[in-house]
């Protein structure tokens, strides 16, 4: 097929995701409220007025809402993530999906453009986010905020990528509420984005080695190394990879023939 | 001409990286700081060196034990150290950077200042209630002036006229007449003082009190007489970890830094209005400061992190700490 309209199907997508995004002003609200809740009432009350103990990637002592930010970062693109995913499986209980799956188009790329099209909005929420940080005083250098992007990409990629697999597992949207409270708390309360790794190590053991399975633990990592010009290898090996196969499998759970949607008829 | 000849020429992307490679080499000597930090260690009985370029160690220099304070000679060829538990002064090379003698300072020397007009060391000697006068050049000792009990911090006017020692338990800042050698006016301030520094103008003296956690400003033009009363309050740090400790004031007269020992910050105060405009994280129990020759850093010893953190003087950010030996204590950087 010619290029002009693969990328005609992915505008598409692309606008209608952000498009919805923007008719939904209380979702947008309810993205941005929910890590700014956590950055002025969480972030203050666990202080540590005395400083976090200097760690890679900050060159010097840090107060604890500074620490907290790349965490809440994670957190919009988790929660947006799963929250897109969701919509999957709405637009698959109110019919809207087959008008998308009767599109020429493989079915591996309509699942890549969706996942573009989330992971682009929880962009904007996280600049956004960014933003208000800023003028609150929390500031990264200025090339920071633009190494951010391909982390946030891929970032945006996993977490989606890993609703994807999920709704495809998922026969009703009643279940999946349930599913993502087990999924999204765990990761993130089970990562770095709270607490570094270390003083997670000083409280349990057992939950430190946990943390450092997770992988939103290290697609935090990544954000935060970005965030603050720094390139963390072994984050991004970890975050691209699991990226590819949560992508495989979401891929392959939504494949007609052999996948969770054949045993389902969606 | 030849050089002429190419002016027909079109610039080329290689003509533009060679512009921006001489470019930058114009520019590097603008930008870098060529300057040395020099920090006592003093559970490590060592000097760490800093490069202000890279902003790391370079060198660490073995001194006697317990060395704290530290002030240049007056021609800037040597480095004075106060080790206090071999009751002498070390004398660095900052050519060689080794300790080239040593000379015997009284007991328990604690904080040194040099006379800007004459060889002279003034010594705080705690345990024995002096400040020494020692000749460097001579190797002798000058004089003794008594002050009250246990004297601790030492400030010198810039014209040398006037010397604070400041007594931890008798709670007092006695003004010494350099001249004459004996202390002529005292004056109550805040509960442990600390350390004493005179602004750039001469008119004030600033004295830090650790205990009080406070900062009180002698009027050193007319009266001596104390001018104001600074406190501090960090904001969700308990009180009595505010500890008033180091202080740098800056040669315009616009800020003012004072070192919060174990509360981890530094306060940020207009000179002008005695305003406390910010805090500043650093690590842990910072000690003493102090600034680079043109004012654009500021350098703090963090006693029990073991650290150095560096200040953007002009942003009012710490930029980075920067590991040293174990209880790093005073600071100073090569002029």
């Amino acid at each position: 097929m010619r290029p002009t309209p693969w990328l005609h199907c992915l505008r598409g997508v692309v606008g209608r995701e952000l498009l919805r995004f923007l008719h939904q002003r209380s979702r947008f609200l309810a993205a941005l409220v929910r890590p700014l809740v956590w950055l002025f009432v969480f972030a203050t009350g666990f202080r540590m007025a005395l400083g976090v103990a200097m760690t890679e990637p900050y060159q010097t002592y840090i107060l604890y809402e500074v620490y907290i930010v790349p965490g809440l970062v994670g957190m919009i693109q988790l929660f947006n993530g799963m929250q897109s995913s969701l919509s999957m499986v709405y637009d698959r209980e109110m019919g809207s999906m087959r008008v998308l799956l009767v599109s020429p188009f493989p079915r591996w790329y309509l699942l890549i453009c969706k996942l573009l099209a989330s992971t682009l909005v929880s962009m904007v929420q996280v600049y956004v986010f960014l933003a208000i940080a800023w003028a609150y005083g929390i500031q990264a250098p200025a090339l920071g905020y633009l190494f951010l992007l391909p982390a946030l990409l891929v970032t945006g990629f996993m977490v989606g990528a890993l609703g994807l697999l999920l709704s495809s597992l998922i026969r009703q949207l009643e279940n999946f509420a349930g599913v993502m409270n087990f999924v999204i708390f765990p990761m993130f309360f089970l990562s770095s984005a709270l607490y570094p790794l270390w003083r997670i190590r000083e409280g349990s053991y057992l939950v430190y080695q946990i943390a450092a399975l997770n992988p939103f633990t290290h697609a935090v990592e990544m954000i935060r190394f970005a965030l603050y010009e720094r390139f963390n290898m072994e984050a991004v090996l970890i975050s691209v990879s699991v990226a590819a196969i949560l992508l495989a499998l979401a891929i392959l759970g939504y494949n007609p023939s052999r996948g969770m949607m054949a045993r389902k008829g969606g | 001409m030849p050089f002429l000849s190419q002016g027909d020429r079109k610039p080329t992307t290689k003509h533009f990286t060679l512009g921006l490679v001489l470019g930058g080499l114009l520019w590097l000597p603008l930008t870098a700081q060529a300057e040395r930090i020099f920090i006592s260690n003093e559970k490590d009985n060592t000097v760490s060196v800093i490069d202000g370029t890279s902003l790391e160690v370079i060198e660490t220099i073995r001194v006697g034990r317990r060395p704290r304070a530290m002030a240049f000679s007056s021609d800037g060829s040597e480095l004075f150290v106060a080790v206090g538990d071999d009751e002498a002064i070390d004398m660095i090379d900052l050519e060689t950077l080794q300790v080239v003698r040593s000379q015997s300072s009284g007991e328990d020397p604690e904080v040194i200042r040099v006379d800007p007009n004459r060889p002279y060391i003034y010594v705080s000697n705690e345990d024995d209630n002096i400040v020494s006068v020692l000749d460097y050049e001579a190797r002798t000792l000058v004089t003794e002036i008594p002050v009250g009990v246990e004297p601790e911090g030492l400030g010198i006017s810039p014209d040398g006229r006037w010397l604070i020692a400041t007594t931890e338990t008798s709670n007092m800042a006695h003004i010494i007449d350099a001249e004459a050698m004996e202390a002529v006016h005292h004056r109550l301030v805040g509960a442990r003082p600390r350390h004493a520094e005179f602004s750039h103008d001469g008119s004030e003296a600033w004295v830090s009190s650790e205990i009080a956690g406070m900062v009180t400003i002698l009027d050193m033009e007319e009266t001596f007489d104390v001018k104001h009363v600074i406190r501090f309050d960090v904001p969700g740090v308990p009180r009595e970890t505010v500890q008033a400790v180091g202080v740098a004031l800056t040669s315009d007269g616009r800020y003012a830094f004072v070192a919060l020992g174990p509360s981890n910050r530094v306060a940020v105060i207009d000179q002008q209005t005695y305003e406390v405009l910010d805090y500043l994280l650093v690590g842990q129990r910072v000690w003493h400061l102090a600034l680079n020759a043109d004012e654009s850093r500021l350098y703090t010893t963090n006693g029990v992190s073991g650290d150095v953190t560096v200040i953007d003087v002009e942003g009012l950010r710490a930029i980075k700490s920067i590991p040293v030996g174990r209880f790093p204590w005073g600071v100073i950087v090569e002029p």
